[in-house]
């Protein structure tokens, strides 16, 4: 699934654009940064309201190049900057995490664990 | 190749500046992607424990052709029971640290699981030793 479907599918947006032609497979959802780097997260789009400059570099350690932040939290011009540097795309929504699992799961996107 | 960072104690901004260093410098080496995502969550999770526990620390890298070997040694409280410490879900995080999405006691389990070897000591009081040893 590609970002922009995604983007769409949560009714976000794309907050630093660039050219992401990944293929995303799974999705992952949890405040716990911990939590995130217990798993292999390739191809995974992490859903979290965890907005601060910890979660992009979990993603950054973890090779994820998505996140989604729900409920339309802040994300800083620090998080956009150093998400940007690591060619990581940050889609940001209203919805919550729990609406954003259930309409990326119904279109088909796999749990990792 | 031998590599040294200062680490601040209660620097959240700054957690994990040195650790996504690191990682960008070994993917240069012929090392498998595999074990490149083991060495940098270890890395990560033992810097961020001396920002949210300890006032100060460093951490030594030493790169080697069949491993790498990291030392972090930071100034602080120390660990009062290592075993405890080690026991998944036990941890003394400050409410700061838990904001960060930190603190769920599962830190030093991941550096131990994603590591070959790992040696912990610590003197209660003055601070903490952590060795890190991943092999190719």
């Amino acid at each position: 699934m590609k970002l922009q479907t995604i983007c769409d599918i949560v009714n976000g947006n794309i907050l630093n654009e660039f050219q992401d032609s990944s293929d995303y497979t799974k999705a992952f959802a949890s405040d716990l940064m911990s939590d995130v780097l217990r798993f292999s997260m390739e191809n995974t789009v992490l859903i979290t309201g965890l907005s601060t400059i910890q979660t992009i570099r979990t993603a950054e350690i973890t090779n994820l190049s998505c996140l989604i932040i729900a409920r339309d939290k802040k994300v800083s011009c620090d998080m956009i900057n150093l998400a940007a540097h690591s060619r990581i795309s940050i889609i940001s929504t209203q919805a919550s995490v729990f609406e954003i699992s259930g309409l990326l799961y119904e279109k088909g996107l796999k749990p990792v664990y | 190749m031998k590599m040294q960072y200062f680490i601040q104690g209660g620097d959240f901004s700054a957690g994990g500046r040195a650790s996504t260093e690191v990682k960008s410098i070994i993917k240069q080496f012929n090392i498998s992607p595999e074990k490149i995502r083991r060495i940098a969550i270890a890395l990560y999770e033992a810097e961020m424990n001396v920002v949210a526990h300890a006032f100060k620390g460093k951490m030594d890298v030493d790169l080697r052709p069949d491993h790498i070997r990291v030392v972090f040694i930071d100034e602080g409280p120390g660990i009062e029971d290592i075993d405890k410490a080690m026991e998944e879900g036990f941890s003394t995080a400050s409410d700061e640290v838990r904001q960060m999405g930190f603190g769920a006691g599962m830190g030093l389990p991941n550096i131990k699981r994603n590591c070959d070897e790992m040696l912990l000591s610590s003197v209660p009081g003055k601070g903490t030793r952590l060795e890190i040893k991943v092999l190719f």
